[in-house]
């Protein structure tokens, strides 16, 4: 018998308080989950049936004080067909989550194009390096403070393209 | 790829091995962009050719960065190696790429035999960091 | 114990029973011919048995994320073009039907079926592409050069679409710019009549090939608990026995009208992968050949003027349209604030776009929830105690494609 996201929710929110379960005009699930409790969170969802990580990112929302940053996680219970997404809110000055790199192996490397975006330290991480961008960039380039183009080139005069 | 298919057979036109060792060609084909951390590994590709050699950029991006105007792709490969030939066109069409060769294959007829030992080109390699060895 | 442990004891017992106990580390360089596309091994071998491996990735890292939060939606579809190049369609749909959910758009049942026929000759070329390389990398150089002149075929159906080969840029949001005429009924109707027969030809040179069945039974295996952890999708993680197909469970763009099986192996090495790929390859034909004999009646784009842009003659004469084409044109649509996640069934896998957006003309915030960078992270898992030649096999077969890894 399958059964709907907000009965699992209910399940597992008397050991977790912090759960604001809510459904958008989409159809989508939505959650938000502090990040003291969201490794115990999606643990109890993944012994409950949600067996598939979907996507791990990240956000930047600069004008929200104390709550700039924000994990999102899209987790898929394949038996029941229901896709939920949970989010962390963070704030610029304790820009840390616990990895769940234990409980999905795929997470490995999501968390790290997480950080090498946005800077946030995923503690317990096996190997928490950048990914995608030079090592030795001293930047978290995602973040809404930086430009696209590269500043320090000299060949493109930013008066012809326009900006 | 499909520059060296059956439809717009590339080897028509003597480009019939492709070598997949840097040191047994003499025509290196860059397509696709080239990132900032691919720079190093493209430079030392390109060292390990042996003289003459030339080189083909196939591409918007690998000639100028293309559309990817960012902090993380190099806007043309001539701030790394030498270019003699650009193919442009995102991507280009075979016979674009076929026209590319042929003109590097005009180069090659036409050029001078002392081309590589003259100061000119040693200055130009020098400008781009590339150690020649001195006979 | 499983064949997997079964490897990795052997790797370890090789190691220490070697006459000088040394151990070589491999480059499998960014620029290798073998590694279709730019990724770097380092491996460590004993001999010819690999140990482990190290992976870096970025190499051809062009910042799409970053570069979408600059450009208005309907200039985001050349990005997703280049995300998995071999089937650049698929990304294109996906892009248009993620900002059709936004904006809650209804879209017409003739444009569904259009929409299916492309992106099925799109996971047909991607995946006669992958099994050609399988081949190749075995040394089987025949089956590529005869599958290419069958992508050129496909690509000649794209042409008549939306102009272009490979990055296709096809549809807009709201449907087609252009509706199909008579050349791409005709060319489609012909493909669908001779490819099958060039393709049984494909499969009776490798499928029950002794050398190539010995070559890739047993190369790269991955069981399905393990395809699970890592959130693999599409034909590799069928391949190891789950039957997760997005087109199935969250089905889009009408595809619950067709009637197609969903391939599944049962050891997730190499020769399940290429046969699952195979295998859906006929199936794509068999949906394709129906949403041909079922097109519906009807137009070939939705009713939104806000975003979909007006014909030309319209532009010329009448104020309304001449003021939508500015805005359209400028970027300035009125896209609602919201957050969305959508996700099509791509030559890889689940391919997602995770949208928000704040109402203003570029997207707050877009990410791609690309198949190849996830399960990549498996391949060390896939290729320990096996031997070198298996490790390229392996690779070829889990389809890497760059541009995806990196985005």
């Amino acid at each position: 018998m399958s059964k709907t996201v907000e009965a699992y929710i209910e399940e597992i929110s008397k050991d977790f308080s912090s759960i604001e379960l809510s459904v958008d005009n989409y159809g989508m699930h939505n959650a938000f989950i502090t990040k003291d409790e969201i490794y115990g969170v999606i643990e109890k969802l993944k012994e409950a049936g949600f067996n598939f990580l979907t996507d791990l990112t990240g956000s930047h929302y600069p004008e929200n004080e104390g709550q700039e940053f924000q994990v999102v996680y899209h987790l898929h219970h394949f038996y029941d067909n229901l896709r939920i997404r949970l989010k962390v809110n963070l704030s610029k000055d304790h820009l840390e989550v616990p990895s769940i790199t234990d409980l999905y192996a795929g997470a490995n490397w999501m968390e790290r194009e997480t950080f090498d975006f946005y800077g946030i330290q995923f503690s317990n991480h096996p190997n928490l390096s950048r990914i995608l961008n030079v090592d030795d960039m001293d930047y978290h380039p995602m973040r809404k403070e930086f430009a696209l183009e590269d500043e320090t080139r000299e060949d493109k005069e930013d008066k012809y393209f326009g900006r | 790829m499909a520059t060296m298919g059956a439809t717009y057979d590339l080897a028509r036109f003597g480009s019939e091995r492709m070598s997949f060792s840097p040191r047994q060609s003499d025509l290196l084909i860059v397509a696709g962009t080239i990132s900032k951390k691919l720079g190093p590994v493209l430079k030392q590709v390109y060292d390990q050719m042996a003289e003459p050699k030339w080189v083909l950029s196939v591409g918007a991006c690998a000639s100028s960065g293309g559309i990817f105007d960012t902090y993380s792709v190099l806007q043309g490969i001539d701030h790394v190696i030498p270019v003699d030939v650009y193919v442009p066109g995102c991507p280009p069409r075979p016979e674009q790429i076929i026209e590319g060769v042929l003109k590097i294959q005009e180069l090659a007829k036409n050029e001078s035999l002392r081309r590589r030992d003259s100061p000119e080109y040693k200055k130009m390699l020098e400008s781009y960091n590339i150690e020649t060895v001195d006979k | 114990m499983s064949e997997v442990d079964i490897r990795k004891q052997a790797a370890v017992l090789a190691s220490t029973e070697t006459i000088d106990g040394e151990i070589a580390t491999l480059n499998l360089g960014p620029t290798h011919p073998a590694t279709h596309g730019i990724f770097q091994n380092i491996l460590q071998v004993d001999g010819e048995r690999i140990l482990s491996a190290e992976q870096t990735v970025g190499y051809i890292h062009r910042a799409f994320e970053k570069l979408s939060e600059r450009r208005p939606y309907n200039q985001i579809t050349p990005i997703t073009d280049r995300l998995n190049y071999c089937s650049s369609p698929i990304n294109n749909i996906g892009w248009h039907m993620t900002v059709e959910k936004l904006i809650g758009a209804d879209i017409p049942k003739r444009v569904d079926y259009m929409r299916v026929i492309m992106m099925e000759l799109a996971r047909i070329a991607d995946h006669l592409v992958c099994n050609s390389v399988i081949g190749v990398d075995t040394g089987a150089l025949t089956g590529f050069t005869y599958m290419f002149q069958e992508r050129e075929k496909i690509y000649d159906i794209y042409e008549e679409i939306c102009g272009a080969r490979l990055t296709t840029n096809v549809g807009r949001i709201g449907g087609f710019d252009r509706d199909f005429n008579e050349a791409l009924i005709t060319k489609l109707r012909d493909f669908l009549k001779e490819f099958p027969a060039k393709f049984d030809e494909f499969c009776s040179l490798l499928e029950r090939n002794r050398i190539f069945m010995d070559r890739t039974i047993g190369a790269g295996p991955i069981s399905a608990e393990r395809a699970m952890q890592y959130s693999f999708a599409g034909p590799n993680l069928r391949a190891t026995g789950v039957d997760y197909d997005v087109r199935v469970m969250s089905p889009y763009s009408s595809y619950e009208d067709f009637d197609f099986i969903v391939p599944v192996g049962t050891e997730g090495d190499t020769y399940d992968r290429f046969m699952v790929r195979q295998q859906e390859i006929r199936e794509s034909l068999k949906i394709i050949e129906q949403a041909l004999e079922n097109m519906p009646e009807g137009n070939y784009h939705a009713d939104i003027p806000d975003f979909y842009l007006p014909p030309k003659e319209e532009v010329y004469s009448s104020m309304e349209a001449l003021i939508y084409h500015f805005k359209i044109v400028m970027g300035e649509t009125p896209i609602p604030k919201g957050e969305v996640y959508f996700s099509v069934e791509g030559g890889n896998g689940e391919l997602g776009y995770y949208l928000v957006s704040d109402g203003g003309r570029t997207p707050y915030r877009l990410h791609f929830r690309r198949p190849c960078f996830i399960y990549y992270q498996a391949y060390p898992e896939m290729i320990t105690g096996s031997l070198l030649s298996d490790a390229i096999l392996t690779m070829s077969s889990m389809n890497v494609i760059a541009g995806e890894l990196d985005a």
